[in-house]
């Protein structure tokens, strides 16, 4: 799996998401994803995983799923400029 | 799911009033991000349980389905799902997680 096909996917189920994903071993499995949405705001940080987590269900869930680990950070967009 | 399955998942949630689902055991963590969940609570002090699910393979997948989240750890208080690994790192720096371990329900 490659950066760019987890952006697509966040992307497609999120609209406006300006998203950043890196591979942070360089193994296709483990990824380090940003996204920042207007999506989220009024959302606690367990509703807003959900989000991003079900924009990849296909890929995250399973014994096979090509994501093995995803660290994630979520922001408003608001948030994301405070930072 | 089963009717049995997910009475078994929320008992085992209710083991704790801090509950941890993890890769391993807190003294022999398989996986950095359930190792990061554990070392975090020992700095808070406060006492947790946890449940290895890499030795349940039907709780694991079940967990899952049952809160909508697909990966571990996944940090419970008082039977309310807090987090993985990012969300507990995030409120420990922001100072709200002895707090949040605490507060009586």
């Amino acid at each position: 799996m490659s950066p760019d096909e987890i952006s697509a996917r966040i992307r497609t189920a999120i609209p406006d998401a300006n998203v950043s994903v890196r591979d942070t071993t360089g193994g296709g499995d483990h990824f380090d994803a940003t996204v920042v949405s207007a999506a989220f705001a009024g959302k606690g940080p367990v509703e807003r995983h959900r989000l991003v987590y079900a924009a990849l269900s296909d890929v995250i869930n399973g014994p096979a799923a090509p994501i093995h680990a995803l660290a994630l950070t979520t922001a408003t967009p608001d948030e994301y400029q405070r930072k | 799911m089963t009717d049995e399955l997910r009475k078994r998942i929320a008992d085992t949630i209710g083991r704790g009033r801090v509950m941890l689902f993890m890769k391993g055991n807190p003294a022999m963590p398989q996986c950095g991000f359930s190792a990061a969940v554990v070392g975090i609570l020992k700095q808070t002090g406060v006492p947790f349980e946890s449940y290895n699910i890499l030795a349940d393979q039907e709780l694991r997948e079940g967990l899952k389905v049952y809160s909508s989240w697909p990966t571990f750890p996944q940090l419970y208080v008082d039977g309310k799902l807090i987090g993985g690994a990012d969300i507990v790192r995030d409120l420990h720096a922001k100072g709200e997680l002895q707090q949040l371990l605490t507060a009586q329900a």
